[in-house]
């Protein structure tokens, strides 16, 4: 072909796509970018409504039941415990005294453990908290529904559940100190625990990454026939990242032994749960992946620890996955490092609906005749001593102030099984580098400015 | 000993693993039932049941972080990712949560996979089949990286990676699949002709962190990995020159005792990728070399790469180094 030859790359619209435009447009509804806003920004007298539904509402069915038999539980909400306190209903899990009286104490603890490290973190004696103020319920009653051999795969804000599973407190604030005895060694951010002692896998910072993983753990399981269960926890806020996607997938595919669990607390820093999600629920996303999803008040300890039974049974017996999702209320901010005043209404945690997990405990308890208010009085004492002496306790093994030698060369370790070459190397560097230091006198730079070479 | 090709011996070395190990499993995009879009896992699964060897989603994220759940509860997954390019949803897997789970749990933790993953060009695959990102995962701590580029290797190094605890990226060169590519563009030479495609049956290892010299000399060392070493072996030939071939099969772990040994040697190199040039993996080779050999190169470093551009389709010749391009750059490199 010549070079004179008309281009072929000019084109016009076929004929077939002339239609489309032709169509008159009926009744438009304004067309914008709409962007939600919570209820409540700082400065609003805040109204959140009452729960409408009751315990008793909901059938609770047998464990292996299709999953659209939960339908309504998806969207309604599991409770055990009416407002005043009284459980009632087909999901009341019948716990002993003596379970109930350990969950409101592993709750407690969990507060007093959190109460302290605030006031640690406002004396410099903690570098970073992430408290669960409020939350209490969801990670203690979920984790003690677990075997030991089942694996947890926790977020940042379940401390509970570490707990639960026999983490020591000293242990817990030496990782958050970072000292000597951190388990973690002082590689990983204050709260970012691991405890293979207890089944609970590592945590990691970015949100939903646990997801997947833990539907590929609970894989493993139905890979080798053992009857254990992988629970998993997030936020709300997590529910929009891609993992929260492959982790329903993959678990409505090979349907292995899993909980998976969103704990509903409203808030993601200071992104609201309206823009996690522009559904209902997140327990309706089970729906269409063939999954029982149940909607549960998680602040309602026996409601929590009910749903959590009913899915782990299923899943024991070869039901396959459930999605929970706890509805809560995260009381306190994200962490030490943010500000609630500058985006939420102040008042907003004491309207929660859901009201205290702590109290209602304890008002069932009461009703039950099997704890008083100087029982509660007691146990708050003690465990407000326990968290302190606790902390001391974790300080003699480096603070802050006199922080423990973390030998040098554990940084340079774990990152493969045995370090290589390379890494030895640069650990060596990193010495001369030390030794080179102590030869020569401090340097001091820019102290005056008329000693600066440059400027 | 049988010959085997490229995809015949990582067959061989999936298929050792398996019968050696009960909680190695496979798995990945078309993997299962049809054994693979490059055949690479044909008929494993029919002899080890779709328990050990099955088909996943379309969602290479959800592949690994599936992968990484069952390698910290007891199993020794090899999910393949079906091309390199198509391995990027599951960068933050790989690079937060697999290369940091040991290091990060203080050991308590760790997930054993070998995520094998063709790559490189010569397909006429364009952007999005052709891509070389081994770099990439040389850049993060935690992870082994190796590129085999024949067919004992292949399979000795994929037993060594299954074997290993620490994760490793398996690149495996898509266009040495079939036959030795030496850089002429139409011919896909057997590799029944080739000495390294005589592959045992059984179980064997090629150790991971171990360089191989391909071709011993004197005057120039040039160093390489993957669908390079045969498109370099080819110029080296063709050129006459007494250069030393160095093929590194595995980037991290570095050898870097074989690669300071030879120029020291020979005071002259060349280093050829199939990758991009900026921050590929070269650019580390040539740093190190310049460090640790300072005193005895006799002339700047080559480099011979694929350019700063994506992966064309129509000009995949013009793109990739060619046999001309690395005579030209030992050629350079000599006359300095």
């Amino acid at each position: 072909m010549d070079d004179s030859s008309p281009s072929p790359l000019v084109g016009k619209p076929h004929p077939a796509a002339c239609y489309a435009g032709m169509v008159p447009l009926r009744d438009p509804l304004p067309l914008e970018l709409h962007v939600p806003n919570p209820p409540h920004r700082p400065g609003a007298s805040p109204i959140l409504a009452p729960f409408t539904e009751q315990p008793g509402d909901l059938p609770r069915p047998d464990t292996l039941a299709p999953f659209d038999a939960l339908r309504d539980h998806a969207t309604g909400l599991v409770r055990v415990l009416d407002d005043q306190s009284v459980a009632s209903g087909q999901w009341n899990p019948q716990l002993t005294a003596q379970q109930l009286r350990h969950g409101l104490e592993m709750m407690l603890r969990v507060r007093h453990f959190d109460t302290r490290m605030m006031a640690m973190h406002r004396q410099g004696r903690v570098p970073f908290h992430v408290t669960s103020r409020g939350e209490e319920a969801s990670a203690v009653a979920g984790a003690m529904a677990y075997a030991h051999r089942d694996v947890l795969f926790p977020s940042y804000r379940q401390p509970g559940l570490f707990l639960v599973r026999g983490m020591p407190l000293v242990a817990m604030m030496c990782q958050i100190i970072g000292n000597r005895f951190d388990h973690t060694l002082g590689r990983q951010m204050s709260v970012h625990y691991s405890w293979r002692a207890g089944n609970v896998v590592s945590i990691s910072s970015p949100v939903g990454t646990q997801w997947p993983q833990a539907v590929g753990a609970a894989m493993a399981f139905a890979y080798r026939g053992e009857r254990h269960v992988v629970g998993v926890w997030s936020g709300d806020g997590t529910a929009a990242q891609g993992d929260f996607h492959h982790a329903l997938n993959f678990a409505s595919v090979y349907r292995p032994p899993c909980v998976l669990h969103v704990v509903d607390n409203q808030w993601a820093i200071s992104t609201h749960r309206s823009l996690a999600t522009g559904g209902r629920t997140f327990a309706l996303r089970a729906d269409a992946y063939d999954l029982p999803g149940l909607r549960v008040d998680g602040n309602d300890f026996l409601a929590v620890y009910a749903a959590e039974q009913w899915a782990i049974e299923r899943a024991r017996r070869g039901g396959g996955p459930s999605l929970v999702e706890l509805v809560t209320y995260r009381c306190d901010a994200h962490s030490t490092s943010d500000d609630t005043s500058q985006y939420r209404a102040d008042d907003e945690p004491a309207c929660w609906p859901g009201g205290d997990p702590i109290e209602r405990l304890k008002r069932h308890l009461v009703g039950l005749g099997e704890w008083s208010d100087e029982s509660h009085a007691q146990l708050n004492s003690a465990l407000d001593h326990e968290a302190s002496a606790t902390f001391e306790h974790a300080e003699a093994y480096g603070s802050l102030a006199n922080p423990s030698e973390i030998s040098p060369i554990s940084m340079f370790e774990d990152v493969y099984v045995k370090t290589p070459d390379h890494l030895q190397r640069q650990f060596e560097e990193l010495q001369s580098e030390a030794a080179d230091q102590e030869r020569l006198p401090p340097t001091v730079p820019f102290s005056k400015p008329q000693q600066r070479a440059v400027g | 000993m049988p010959t085997m090709n490229l995809i015949q011996a990582i067959r061989s070395g999936l298929e050792v693993m398996l019968e050696r190990d009960p909680n190695v499993c496979v798995f990945g995009e078309d993997v299962g039932y049809f054994g693979g879009v490059f055949r690479a896992t044909q008929g494993l699964q029919e002899r080890f049941g779709p328990r050990r060897v099955f088909d996943t989603p379309l969602a290479e994220g959800g592949i690994i972080a599936a992968a990484i759940g069952m390698g910290l509860n007891g199993l020794r997954p090899v999910p393949e990712i079906q091309f390199s390019d198509y391995m990027y949803p599951a960068f933050d897997q790989i690079t937060n949560e697999l290369a940091k789970l040991r290091y990060r749990s203080g050991g308590e933790w760790t997930a054993p996979l070998t995520i094998r993953t063709p790559c490189g060009g010569g397909i006429r695959g364009g952007l999005f089949h052709s891509q070389s990102p081994e770099a990439y995962y040389t850049h993060t701590a935690g992870l082994v990286v190796v590129m085999p580029s024949n067919p004992y290797d292949a399979k000795g190094l994929l037993v060594s990676s299954i074997e290993s605890d620490d994760p490793v990226i398996f690149f495996e060169p898509k266009r040495l699949y079939r036959g030795p590519f030496d850089g002429e563009v139409e011919r896909v030479p057997p590799w029944r002709d080739q000495p390294s495609a005589e592959v045992p049956e059984g179980h064997y290892r090629v150790p991971l962190g171990k360089a191989a010299i391909v071709r011993p000399g004197a005057e120039v060392t040039v160093i390489t990995w993957g669908t390079m070493v045969h498109v370099a072996r080819a110029a080296i030939e063709q050129s006459q020159i007494d250069a030393e071939l160095i093929d590194l099969r595995t980037l991290v772990p570095l050898d870097l005792e074989t690669i300071t040994a030879s120029v020291q040697k020979t005071g002259h190199c060349v280093v050829v990728h199939e990758a991009p040039r900026t921050s590929g993996f070269g650019a580390e080779v040539i740093a190190l070399l310049q460090q640790h050999c300072f005193y005895s190169l006799e002339a700047p470093i080559e480099r011979v790469t694929g350019w700063d551009t994506p992966f064309p389709h129509a000009q995949e010749w013009q793109y990739m180094p060619s046999r001309q391009r690395i005579v030209q750059a030992v050629e350079r490199s000599l006359a300095a």
